[in-house]
C-alpha cells in the first residue's frame, strides 16, 4: 500500500522528523535504523511478538459499545479497551516489541523515560520478563504525582532515577535518558515510549502500536458491518496511542482523525501543553517537529494535570497530520478532563486514566451525528491517578 | 591563506589548550572580559558556549551554567552585541561558538552565520547538527561566511566517516575522550582510551586533533595532549568560575594551573 503518511528514508514526514543527534548517538541510532524494518518483518520476530501480545498483554483488546455514553452524546460510541492491556495501558504494545528488538541487537541493558509512569511500568515489566537490567528516568515532579507507578517499577526490579533538572517532568526525563545512552553506547537500548525522538523511533513506535487500529478495523466489521468508523479520537502527549489508533486509517480520508491535547489551565493561560496551537517548528529530542519554545528557541515548560500529556512537543507524524489537515486537533482543559473522568466512570463503569479522559472530554465537540461511529482509544486505566482524583473529589461529583 | 584556527596550530603545533565557557556565566557581561583574560593567560583557542535549555550532550556542570546564563538574560542577540568589538581586543585567538541547533534555527541559520562572521568568529561546534544535514543544507552558508564546522568523533565513529569529516573542515577534529556527556570522569579500562587516541592519530588526517570531555586539570590535559595536538577543557573551568568573585582573575589562575 502506498501511503502519504509514511516517513521517507531520512525519517521525514513532510518537513517534520529527521535525526538531529550528537555523534555519540550516531552509531546506535544508525544501527537501529538499518535493522528495524528487517527485524520487524522477520517471521520469527513476528511469531514471538504476536504470541506475547496474545498471551502476555491480553490482545486483542475488546472494542466495547458504550451505550450510555452514546445516548448521552447522541452518537454511536465505541471504546477501544487498551486499558485492559497488561500493565493498564497501550504502552506495553511498544515495549514488548522493543525488548524483542533489543535482544536481537544484542543489547543487555535497557533505559527508558517516563511521564505518567505507564511507559516506565511497561518497560520494567518486559525487562523482568526477559531478565534484562532496567533503568527508568522520571521527572521528580512526576515521581511525586504518580507514586503508585514508581512503586510498581521498583517491585518489578527496575531502578527509578528521579530527574531533578529543568521542569522535572517528561522532557527532562527524556534528556537524562538520552544522556545515559550517550554514556552507554554499546550495551544499552533506549526504549522510547512515544512516537518522538530521532528517526527511526517515531516510525518504530507507530508500527508497534499500529496493532490497535489493525484490531479496530476487524472488530468494527464484526460489530457495525464496516471497517471504517467516522471518527477515531485519541489523546496526544507525544502521541503513541494516537499513532496506533490512527495508523491503519491514515489513508482512509473518510475517517476523521481527532487528536486531543491538554490545554492545562487554558490554551493562553501560560499553563498549557497544547503544542499544536502553541508550538512552532524546532528541534526537540532529535526530531524536527512542533514544540513549545520562546522567541529565542529555548524550550518552555509545559503544564497539564496529566503527567502523560505534559510534554512540550508532539511526534513528527502528528505535526505533519496537523499541518496537512489530515487530523483535527482539539484542546481540553484540566477541569473538562476531570468531568470526563466522572462521566465515563458513572456511565460505563470504567475509570479512565487522566490522559485518556482528555479524549473522552472531546466527545461533545466532534459534531458527530446519531448514525456516526466514533471510536475512542481508551488508552489507559485510572488506577494510577486515584490520588489526583481524590484531591479533586469535589469536581468529580 | 590560513584561517585563524590553522594559524594557531601552525604557531604552536602541540599542547594547544582550548577553553570552553558558557556565555553569560557567571554573570551576563562576563563574556568579553573572560575572552580577554583567557587569551592573556595563554589559552590557544576559545569556545564560547551558547546556552540552551536542553543541552543533551552536556553533563550537570554545563547544564547548570546554561540555566544560570539564560536566567541572566543571555541570548544570541545579546551575545552578538557583546562580541561586536571583540576582534579589536583579541585579534588572533580563534573563537568558536558551541551550542545546539534549535536556538540557531529560531534566529535563522544564515542570519546567525552572518552575525558570527561579522563578530570575527572562526568556527562552529553544533553537536546536534548531523553530518548529513550539514552537507545537504548548511555547508554553502558556512562557506559563504568563512565559518569552519568542527565535527565530534567518538570511539564508535567509523574510520570512513572520520575521513569524510576530515575533508569537510579546515579547523580541527574534536575527539570525544570516551562514552559520556561533558564533565564526566574516565571510567574506561586502562589503555582503552589511549588505544583509541592512537588509532585516530595513525590515520594521518589532514586536520589536527583536540581531545575533549573529562579533561579537567594539568595531568589530564598533558595526558590527552600527548595523544593529540592539544585538549579542550570546559566543565572544570566552569566549576572554577562558580564561586569566584572576580571571573577574569579566576580564569587567569585556572589557565596558569593547566599550563604552568
Amino acid at each position: 500500500m502506498t501511503s502519504n503518511f509514511q516517513p521517507n528514508a531520512r525519517g521525514y514526514y513532510g518537513e517534520f522528523g529527521g535525526a538531529f543527534i550528537p555523534e555519540m548517538l550516531y552509531p546506535n541510532v544508525e544501527e537501529l535504523r538499518e535493522q528495524y524494518l528487517t527485524i520487524l518483518a522477520d517471521p520469527e520476530f513476528q511469531a514471538e511478538y504476536q504470541l506475547l501480545l496474545r498471551d502476555y498483554v491480553g490482545r486483542p483488546t475488546p472494542l466495547f459499545e458504550a451505550k450510555r455514553l452514546s445516548a448521552r452524546y447522541n452518537t454511536r460510541i465505541y471504546l477501544k479497551r487498551e486499558d485492559l492491556c497488561h500493565t493498564g495501558a497501550h504502552k506495553v504494545n511498544n515495549t514488548v516489541g522493543q525488548i524483542l528488538l533489543a535482544k536481537r541487537l544484542g543489547k543487555t541493558r535497557i533505559i527508558a523515560e517516563t511521564g505518567a509512569g505507564q511507559h516506565g511500568v511497561a518497560t520494567a515489566t518486559v525487562c523482568a520478563l526477559m531478565g534484562m537490567e532496567c533503568i527508568v528516568y522520571m521527572g521528580k515532579t512526576d515521581t511525586e504525582r504518580q507514586k503508585p507507578n514508581v512503586e510498581r517499577m521498583r517491585l518489578l526490579g527496575a531502578k527509578v532515577v528521579a530527574v531533578t533538572s529543568g521542569s522535572q517532568t517528561l522532557k527532562d526525563a527524556t534528556n537524562e535518558a538520552i544522556r545515559d545512552w550517550i554514556g552507554n553506547p554499546v550495551d544499552t537500548h533506549y526504549i522510547i515510549g512515544s512516537v518522538v525522538g530521532p528517526h527511526p523511533y517515531p516510525d518504530l513506535v507507530a508500527r508497534l502500536q499500529s496493532i490497535i487500529s489493525e484490531e479496530m478495523r476487524k472488530q468494527l466489521l464484526e460489530k457495525v458491518g464496516r471497517e471504517l468508523p467516522d471518527y477515531v479520537v485519541a489523546c496526544v502527549g507525544g502521541g503513541s496511542n494516537a499513532a496506533g489508533a490512527f495508523y491503519h486509517f491514515l489513508d482512509e480520508p473518510s475517517v476523521q482523525l481527532v487528536a486531543v491535547e491538554a490545554a492545562g489551565h487554558g490554551i493562553h493561560s501560560g499553563h498549557s501543553a497544547a503544542t499544536s496551537v502553541l508550538g512552532t517548528p524546532g528541534i526537540i529530542h532529535g526530531s524536527r517537529t512542533l514544540l513549545m519554545q520562546d522567541e529565542h528557541g529555548q524550550i518552555t515548560e509545559p503544564y497539564s494535570i496529566s503527567a502523560g500529556l505534559d510534554y512540550p512537543g508532539i511526534g513528527p507524524l502528528h505535526a505533519y497530520l496537523g499541518a496537512s489537515g489530515r487530523a483535527r486537533f482539539i484542546s481540553i482543559e484540566d477541569e473538562q478532563a476531570l468531568t470526563a473522568v466522572a462521566e465515563c466512570s458513572r456511565l460505563e463503569g470504567i475509570i479512565p486514566a487522566l490522559e485518556t479522559a482528555h479524549a473522552l472530554a472531546a466527545l461533545g465537540q466532534l459534531g458527530a451525528g446519531p448514525d456516526d461511529v466514533v471510536v475512542i482509544n481508551l488508552s489507559g486505566r485510572g488506577d494510577k491517578d486515584l490520588e489526583t482524583y481524590m484531591k479533586y473529589a469535589d469536581k468529580l461529583k | 591563506m590560513q584561517n585563524r584556527i590553522q594559524q594557531a596550530f601552525a604557531r604552536k603545533g602541540q599542547n594547544l589548550l582550548n577553553v570552553y565557557f558558557t556565555a553569560g556565566y557567571p554573570s551576563l557581561h562576563d563574556t568579553v572580559p573572560l575572552i580577554e583574560a583567557l587569551t592573556e593567560a595563554g589559552a590557544d583557542l576559545i569556545e564560547i558556549g551558547m546556552p540552551f535549555s536542553d543541552p543533551l550532550a552536556d553533563g550537570p556542570v554545563i547544564q547548570q551554567s546554561s540555566s544560570v546564563a539564560l536566567a541572566n538574560g543571555m541570548s544570541l542577540y545579546v551575545l552578538f552585541e557583546q562580541l561586536r568589538e571583540i576582534r579589536t581586543k583579541v585579534p588572533d585567538t580563534p573563537l568558536l561558538l558551541m551550542g545546539y541547533l534549535n536556538p540557531i534555527m529560531q534566529f535563522g541559520m544564515e542570519k546567525f552565520c552572518q552575525a558570527a562572521a561579522e563578530a570575527g568568529v572562526d568556527g562552529l561546534i553544533l553537536p546536534d547538527l548531523p553530518l548529513v544535514e550539514y552537507e545537504e543544507q548548511y555547508q554553502p552558508i558556512f562557506k559563504k561566511y568563512g565559518l569552519q564546522p568542527v565535527f565530534l568523533i567518538t570511539p564508535q565513529t567509523a574510520p570512513a566517516r572520520i575521513r569524510h569529516m576530515d575533508t569537510l573542515t579546515d579547523a580541527f577534529l574534536y575527539l570525544v575522550s570516551g562514552p559520556g556527556t561533558t564533565g564526566g570522569a574516565n571510567t574506561q579500562a586502562e589503555g582503552v582510551q589511549e588505544a583509541y587516541f592512537e588509532r585516530i592519530a595513525a590515520m594521518n588526517l589532514r586536520n589536527p586533533r583536540l581531545i575533549g570531555f573529562g579533561i579537567g586539570d594539568k595531568s589530564s590535559f598533558q595526558h590527552a595532549a600527548s595523544h593529540a595536538h592539544g585538549a579542550i577543557i570546559g566543565s572544570a573551568f566552569i566549576r572554577a568560575l562558580e564561586d569566584a568573585p572576580d571571573a577574569p582573575a579566576a580564569a587567569k589562575r585556572f589557565v596558569a594551573s593547566i599550563l604552568n
